[in-house]
């Protein structure tokens, strides 16, 4: 297996852009992306483009296709990735894997998602999608519904508060409010998010990532020939992912994100690091509960102290665990198919020393986890300034 | 999101009448019926069997923004339901408000319809629950 590392990436500005499109999303993010690795788009020799939902989203399926045409890639393979809010992590993976095993020698993956050009209710309903159809979403299960169930469990096991919760939101505000990519750049107090409008008890909006339109893009080569070629190379040390059941219901316990848990022994065991090795995370905060469960399951923190944790600013841009400095979805915004990717490219910034503000000083290793659904689908990729 | 009526019409025994399957090699019960057992794959031997309908609320919440559909219905009260025989399911909590709600809660399931695609459209059918 080759070693494989990123040399480009790049991303489009996150939020509500109603000027532009799904084809101009990742237009941007790629433009740039493949400037930043200072290539010839003639080296490029496939596309994994993350997307979760553009059928029910702007009515377009075939995105693979569409997006060499519209990149001006044509005729290399370009395939489209989709794992629901997973779809950007597991492009990364297929992307990673094309380079490992010798199949190509230059990608870019992609993630991309257009979500304002349809109604409140018909977000809701596609990205509904990523759950159960017949068993969960008929009953009138939404997603900010599914993580409230899970919340309400770990209110319940660990005496997980709504302030701790909002503390997530808080400190994911603060990240974005120093990133220019960022969705909501401002910064929040925790009575903005107790008192916003309840969406599923216990949630409340500020503790739900928002509807983001926006791609990201990173260009991913060979290690040996990206020394070559590239004087900030990052590699990806490992790549690991795991399944479990659609419908949460059907998991022994709601209070846990278990393929979070297998992906990441299979991650660690890869990278032969453990978490104190990790100097940054960019994990999966769909609602601020799920990114207490994420440092609980990834093993920063013992399973129920990951809200008190939080809480105490230890995963701060000054805490001993700096977590999602990019904003996170909650702060940066969820396009859900770019998401996976926009992880990899703030980690890359970060190990770069690019980062700027939210800067974290001697960053050496990074880890990004991103989830589909419920926790159906857990990626995570390890990387390492090279 | 609409469902096709032939979706509605492969649902009616689990829907209906709350029937799932039980592995005779390993003892497991599901919900809804399923045709492979997970935990024996090719080994496990499925059964059909009816549930009893008993259970309780393993978790639950407040949903006040509804997806396309179910606008009219919102705010209800959605719950994982742990059956008495074992397995878990999604469903609503009827002539409920949050406030009368909390985990451990027993309920048992009532047959209501669940969604209207149109104005004139299909009536789609199913369990809900109840406290006792």
């Amino acid at each position: 297996m080759r070693k494989v590392a990123i040399v480009g990436v790049g991303m489009s500005k996150f939020g509500e852009e109603w000027d532009r499109g799904f084809r101009d999303l990742i237009i941007d993010a790629g433009k740039k992306a493949i400037e930043d690795a200072n290539l010839q788009g003639e080296k490029i020799d496939g596309l994994f483009a993350g997307t979760m939902a553009p059928g029910p989203l702007i009515g377009q399926e075939h995105a693979g296709a569409l997006l060499a045409d519209w990149m001006g890639l044509n005729p290399i393979a370009s395939t489209r990735v989709e794992a629901a809010c997973a779809s950007g992590g597991v492009a990364l993976r297929q992307g990673f894997m094309a380079i490992a095993s010798g199949m190509h020698d230059c990608v870019v993956v992609g993630g991309v998602e257009k979500m304002t050009d349809v109604s409140g209710p018909d977000v809701v309903s596609a990205l509904g999608g990523a759950g159960d159809q017949e068993w969960e979403l008929f009953a009138g299960a939404t997603f900010p519904g599914i993580y409230a169930l899970m919340a309400r469990r770990h209110m319940l096991e660990y005496g997980t508060t709504e302030e701790q919760m909002a503390s997530v939101a808080v400190k994911n505000h603060f990240n974005a409010a120093r990133n220019k990519y960022a969705q909501f750049q401002k910064e929040i107090d925790i009575k903005t998010v107790l008192n916003s409008k309840v969406v599923a008890s216990p949630l409340k909006v500020f503790d739900c990532s928002p509807v983001t339109d926006g791609a990201a893009c990173a260009v991913l080569m060979p290690l040996e020939k990206a020394q070559k070629i590239c004087e900030q190379p990052v590699e990806i040390i490992a790549s690991a992912q795991a399944s479990d059941t659609l419908a949460l219901h059907n998991r022994a316990s709601l209070t846990e994100i278990n393929a979070t848990k297998v992906a990441a022994k299979k991650a660690f065991e890869m990278a032969k690091l453990s978490t104190k090795d990790i100097n940054l995370a960019e994990v999966h905060d769909c609602f601020t509960i799920a990114e207490i469960m994420a440092i609980e399951d990834l093993g920063f923190f013992k399973k129920g102290k990951g809200a008190k944790a939080t809480e105490d600013g230890l995963t701060s841009l000054k805490g001993e665990i700096p977590i999602n400095t990019s904003g996170g979805l909650k702060g940066c915004g969820h396009p859900v198919g770019a998401t996976g990717v926009k992880q990899a490219v703030e980690i890359t910034w970060q190990l770069r020393g690019q980062a700027k503000e939210r800067q974290i000083k001697d960053a050496q290793i990074g880890l990004t986890h991103n989830v589909g659904g419920s926790g159906a689908t857990a990626v995570i990729h390890i990387m390492k300034k090279a | 999101m609409a469902e096709n009526i032939a979706i509605t019409w492969r649902r009616i025994p689990e829907r209906y009448m709350l029937e799932g399957s039980s592995c005779s090699t390993c003892n497991t019960k599901y919900f809804p019926l399923r045709k492979l057992c997970p935990k024996c794959r090719r080994k496990g031997k499925l059964e059909r069997m009816r549930f009893s309908g008993e259970g309780e609320i393993y978790s639950f919440s407040q949903i006040n923004s509804a997806p396309a559909g179910l606008e009219l219905q919102a705010p209800y009260i959605l719950a994982i339901i742990k059956l008495k025989e074992g397995p878990k399911l999604t469903a609503q909590i009827v002539e409920a408000s949050e406030k009368d709600v909390k985990i451990g809660d027993k309920v048992d399931q009532v047959f209501r319809a669940i969604r209207t695609d149109e104005p004139e459209g299909l009536i789609h059918y199913g369990y809900k629950f109840r406290k006792i």
